[in-house]
């Protein structure tokens, strides 16, 4: 592959994520890994159903008295943003818009972020009250279930960051643009998660 | 023609090998000899399970056997090219709903054995004073021992199992430290014992032990617990209805038991109560959940820790030395012992104790 | 190995192994380790028999025989099974799609290296304070309770290869999507690489659960989590569960590339078409699909109630249909068929009734209240020993001998070959046989002695003895392929004569690039079709000579895994030694800064071009 092709916007091909046999490839197997991610977390909700409010004789922590939804529901509306946002970035992508597509990119990680900020003060919060990971059943299988979603979060955030970083001089071309795409793609799918996880957790643990 | 005295052949070898096999067993332990109607009905689902079986083996063989005697290379000649068959739609219909309809015949008497084996209801049955009318006994086993509680009639034992013959006896189990699997082969399937909730079943066995070799059925650990997994053996002992009801007050009576006869036995029981009894009971009226096997039956047993022979030498060996004969098990060296302070028991000691418990019986 | 390498020095070939992204070459590596694992897993087979061999036997004592149970099964399953298996995929099927390379070779090489490092960390156990001894189950509440740091290498050393396998499972599956050659359509694909396919598949759904097991595990071991700890709140079924739901399709991850590698040699050496050949893929998607709805079949006496129970075993019996479908299917390829009896095709003989008698063993035990009685007992221990010595093993004996050459160029010796073949055979029906009587009389598994008086004495006897033949049977094999190795005599081209697919219609030595110019599939057997019409190039091209794309060699992978190897043991020393933690994240930062590097720095390949391709002999037709 050459990277010194230039393009223009018109030349650029409508799916220059699967424009390439490296870039289909790359976009099969990522689909595939979610696939599996999805498995992954379907084992931690399970996980985390089964001992959910489990803990030693007199545990005095329970979802209802411990979750605060409109915490959470800002985090959630927060971490949607961002998903609309990498979906602009994409837009921009297919539409051979780089300075675009890196402006609503920094966006997303942006908002990632402060949903992060908002988790790990979150997660501060709950072990100030005592709610530590070693304080039971519940809380271990609390703190895996959404430490591996913030986690994900983490690497996302990480990952696009680096992606916006290595390009910003040299602008779109057919063998990054599968590297923006899958990024944008493993995002929605954080996001996704995160929906489940607001209703699993949160809401079904509030209602009881 | 062919075919059927094939088949008759491989059929009476097949008895002869149950025959044969049912003979190598032994009575107390095999699965081929069935003690009560539980026993049975697996051991019937066996069978049937089996013959279904041998029946497609047999097909297959025939099948195979021809072919590759007949479609060899060698007799075929080393330019023959063998037509490319695509398939065969009426075969493959056959060899597919042939094994459903096998399956189907396993499948009806196996869910409606699953469903009567798991039947507890008759636990809680009551006759009109508002006594239950099984016995139920709450297992629970121990890194590497076995406690039998019988919650309704207030006694409790250890490492050998006592039931009445003629109903179903039924069973709670759970596991006081790891996960067990509670296994009398004789008597039917086996069933864990979780660290996490009570499972429930019942066995039923048809005749007293007491014609049997050692005159008591076997039971295993069946899930690996530990380094001393092999040798977490229990012992079954089964009376009539009559000789159950009086080993059952004899176990009551066992509270106040009388002192020791003799001066040596007396000197045993004093080590006993110094440096033994804060985990080991010798009364049988009581509850589970004593740290060490209830004692008050030791006497009467078969096996000293479950599997060594019951002699005097080996308890002694045992009380000297538990690491020796059970890795990893949970009573201490004799002279770990709070009240000992390091001191090892010496010959007369252990003859002393050995004398003692020697005499904790029920029975006579 | 292969002769272009011997004119290396040994470093760079060991440096050329080292970054290799090649498909063949990665090939060689798992055959390697994996038949490295395979020798250590049979000798602690070997111990375990000989302490078996007669009762109250102490050659070995209790807590170090639940070592060696728990290393024989996990050595076996996780580091040799799978990993040999992995080799033959990686050897034929590009070769049998008629592509250049698998889709990601980069992560071709990452999957092996974190294979290896897991296993060798695994195995470092044994000398860093004993083995895990829970059983290759590692049920949660002994796997808990286990002191040392046994458990703790099991599960960190899983964790690491077990992302290895998922890694080699996505790759293959997006390889035998994307990158067939033209006219390969799925119903025109050699079974060894539908059951590749679906082996995949099934690795992609069944591993996370097993990842999240072991995490739980690590967790609760090493960070003062309590997800099984059931006085805070915690239950140990959740293990059981997650543990199954990895571990039957696990079954059919091993079972269905054996039933593949099979499925060719009957064909092969048959000169016949695969009987059925449609009803072999459905039935092979049937079983990847039925293989998640029976893994509570394990847990009948966990306590799960009638229900639960009777609906496993019904959807457990059912797995029997397509089972037996394929039966007959490999049957009806060898009847009218000219069978050959090459060592490949013994085994393939010889799988029929072993996997036949181990097949109807698993569907007694479906009858979930007859599995009440030999559930944890010798018969499942005979059971399972004969779906997969006598169906995998077998099944990779087979594939050892018949790919040889393709991977090799040479042929191991077909007289040694049928030696090992009868002693294994033979040793493996001595051993396992008499087991499901043991079990009948009331042995349980997992015992590290038994008394002499149960009347277990005369068949463990008999069991010990036959391990005996299999031993033998391997030391044959072993010395076949030393002397096949220093031998060196090239074999060419289709050396069977009788190769059906792709693969063999490429000149040997297989060139780097594998196809100079991509093929076109013309139907189901495509070389023996193109034979039947007399084209001696063996394939029909779809393409003119052109450049040729090849990514490039990377020591990148390597690194990665050693990171993962180094910070496991942070993990796994956490909270007892004060370095644990630094070198947890020295470990993870080796890790990612290998990742960075990776996505920082383009790797685009190289061109071989084409005026290099028209010079090149290319090998023998």
């Amino acid at each position: 592959m050459d990277l010194n092709t230039k393009y223009t916007p018109h030349s650029w091909p409508d799916h220059p994520e699967s424009a390439t046999l490296e870039g289909k490839n790359k976009f099969l197997g990522f689909w595939l890994f979610l696939g599996g991610e999805t498995v992954l977390f379907a084992s931690l909700f399970a996980t985390y159903l089964a001992l959910k409010n489990r803990g030693p004789s007199g545990m005095e922590f329970t979802t209802q008295e411990l979750f605060e939804l409109p915490l959470v529901f800002i985090m959630t509306m927060l971490l949607l943003t961002s998903s609309l946002t990498s979906v602009y970035a994409m837009y921009h992508m297919k539409n051979y818009n780089f300075k675009a597509m890196q402006a609503w990119l920094a966006v997303t990680v942006l908002l990632g972020a402060a949903f992060l900020g908002f988790e790990i003060y979150e997660f501060y919060h709950y072990v100030h009250l005592g709610f530590t990971y070693d304080q039971s059943a519940f809380s271990s299988a609390f703190f895996t279930l959404v430490g591996t979603h913030g986690l994900h979060v983490l690497i996302g955030l990480g990952w696009i960051t680096l992606l916006m970083l290595r390009n910003t001089k040299r602008g779109f071309n057919l063998y990054n643009a599968p590297k923006f795409y899958v990024a944008s793609l493993y995002w929605h799918f954080i996001d996704v998660v995160w929906v489940f996880i607001f209703t699993v957790v949160y809401l079904m643990g509030v209602i009881g | 023609m062919m075919k059927g005295l094939k088949k008759w052949r491989l059929f009476s070898m097949l008895t002869a090998l149950m025959i044969f096999l049912a003979g190598c067993g032994d009575e107390h332990l095999s699965t081929l000899t069935p003690a009560g109607q539980v026993g049975r009905d697996q051991l019937n689902l066996m069978i049937l399970s089996t013959a279904i079986m041998v029946l497609v083996i047999i097909v297959v063989m025939i099948v195979y056997i021809i072919a590759i005697m007949k479609f060899r290379r060698s007799k075929l000649g080393e330019d023959f090219i063998p037509k490319q068959v695509e398939g065969n739609h009426t075969l493959e219909i056959i060899w597919t709903t042939v094994p459903i309809i096998l399956l189907l015949i396993l499948t009806v008497p196996t869910v409606i054995a699953t469903y009567e084996l798991a039947d507890t209801k008759g636990m809680d049955k009551k006759d009109e004073n508002g006594n239950k009318t099984a016995v139920t006994v709450n297992v629970e086993a121990n890194l590497y021992w076995w406690e039998f509680e019988y919650p309704d009639l207030g006694i409790v034992t250890a490492q050998e199992l006592v039931v009445p013959t003629g109903e179903k006896v039924y069973f709670n189990l759970k596991a006081a430290d790891v996960k067990h699997s509670f296994w009398i082969p004789a008597a039917g399937g086996k069933l864990d014992t979780n660290v996490d909730n009570i499972n429930t079943f019942f066995l039923d066995f048809d005749n007293p032990s007491d014609s049997l070799e050692d005159g008591v059925f076997y039971g295993k650990c069946a899930e690996l617990c530990g380094p001393s997994h092999a040798l977490m053996d229990f012992k079954v002992k089964t009376l009539d209805r009559e000789d159950f009801n009086a080993w059952v007050e004899d176990m009551k009576a066992s509270a106040d038991q009388a002192a020791p006869e003799t001066a040596v036995a007396q000197e045993g029981q004093e080590i006993f109560e110094q440096s033994c009894i804060s985990c080991h009971a010798v009364s049988g009226a009581g509850t589970a959940g004593s740290v060490g096997p209830n004692l008050a039956t030791f006497g009467d047993r078969n096996r000293v820790a479950g599997f060594l022979e019951h002699n005097e030498e080996n308890i002694k060996a045992w009380i000297n030395d538990p690491q020796e004969f059970k890795p990893g098990n949970k009573m201490p060296q004799p002279e770990d012992l709070p009240k000992r302070n390091g001191k090892e028991l010496t010959d007369q000691e252990l003859t002393a104790l050995t004398e003692y418990l020697m005499g904790l019986s029920v029975e006579e | 190995m292969s002769s272009i390498a011997q004119k290396k020095g040994f470093g760079a070939t060991l440096w050329d192994y080292l970054t290799t992204v090649d498909h063949k070459k990665i090939a060689i590596l798992y055959l390697i380790t994996g038949g490295f694992f395979f020798i250590v897993g049979g000798i602690e087979a070997m111990l375990i028999r000989i302490q078996l061999l007669k009762p109250d036997n102490d050659f070995v004592a209790a807590g170090l025989y639940n070592e060696i149970i728990t290393m024989h099964g996990t050595t076996m399953i996780f580091l040799a099974a799978m990993p040999l298996l992995f080799g033959f995929m990686n050897a034929a099927v590009p070769l049998q799609i008629g592509a250049r390379d698998v889709a990601f070779p980069f992560l071709n090489s990452l999957g092996f290296w974190m294979f290896f490092f897991g296993g060798i960390f695994l195995n470092l156990s044994w000398f860093l304070g004993g083995a895990p001894d829970a059983g290759w189950t590692s049920y949660a509440s002994l796997a808990i309770s286990s002191p040392g740091h046994g458990i703790d290498f099991y599960a960190l050393g899983l964790q690491i290869s077990g992302g290895g396998t998922l890694i080699a499972g996505i790759n293959f599956l997006v390889t035998i999507i994307n990158m067939r050659a033209p006219g390969m359509t799925y119903m025109r694909m050699p079974l060894f690489t539908w059951t590749t396919f679906v082996a995949s598949a099934l690795i992609l759904f069944a591993f996370p659960p097993l990842t999240v097991g072991l995490f739980l595990m690590i967790f609760d071991r090493m960070f003062g989590a309590n997800f099984f700890d059931h006085t805070m709140g915690g239950n140990t079924i959740i293990w059981e569960h997650l543990f199954w739901i990895f571990g039957h399709p696990e079954v059919y991850i091993l079972i269905l590339p054996a039933f593949g590698i099979f499925s060719e040699i009957f064909s092969t050496f048959s000169r016949k078409r695969l009987f059925g050949y449609s009803a072999m893929v459905f039935a092979t998607v049937l079983i990847g699909f039925l293989g998640f709805m029976v893994w509570a079949h394990h847990m009948f006496t966990t306590g799960m109630g009638a229900t639960a129970n009777a609906i496993f075993a019904v959807a457990t019996m059912a797995i029997a249909v397509p089972t037996g479908v394929k039966i007959f299917n490999w049957l009806l390829t060898m009847w009218g068929g000219s069978i050959k009896f090459t060592t490949p095709m013994l085994y393939a003989v010889g799988f029929i009734p072993s996997f036949v008698a181990g097949g109807v063993t698993g569907v007694m035990q479906a009858s979930a209240p007859l599995d009440y009685q030999l559930h944890d007992s010798y018969f499942i221990v005979a059971h399972f020993h004969y779906v997969i010595v006598g169906g995998v093993v077998l099944g990779l004996l087979a594939g050892l001998h018949y790919y040889w050459p393709l991977m090799f160029n040479t042929m191991l010796n077909e007289a040694m070959g049928k030696i090992t073949f009868w002693l294994f055979f033979l040793g493996f029906h001595l051993t396992f046989f008499i087991q499901h009587f043991l079990g009948l009389l009331g042995m349980p598994r997992r015992v590290f002695t038994y008394g002499e008086d149960q009347g277990w004495d005369l068949f463990n006897a008999i069991s010990s003895y036959g391990a005996i033949f299999m031993a033998a049977g391997v030391i044959v094999l072993v010395v076949n392929i030393v002397m096949t190795i220093a031998k060196n005599v090239p074999v060419g081209r289709d050396p069977w004569g009788d190769g059906r697919t792709l693969e063999w219609a490429i000149p040997q030595p297989v060139p780097f690039y594998n196809f100079k110019q991509i093929p076109l599939v013309r139907g189901l057997d495509t070389y023996w079709i193109e034979k039947q019409e007399g084209n001696v190039e063996g394939m029909t091209y779809a393409e003119p000579i052109g450049d040729i794309h090849m990514p490039n060699n990377s020591i990148i992978p390597f690194i990665m895994s050693l990171g993962l190897f180094v910070g496991a043991f942070g993990a796994l020393y956490n909270g007892e030694q004060p370095w644990a933690i630094p070198v947890l994240g020295l470990g993870l930062i080796i890790t990612f800064a290998a990742m960075a590097t990776r996505s920082l720095k383009d790797d685009l390949g190289y061109h071989i071009h084409k005026e290099d391709l028209l010079n090149e002999k290319g090998g023998k037709h």
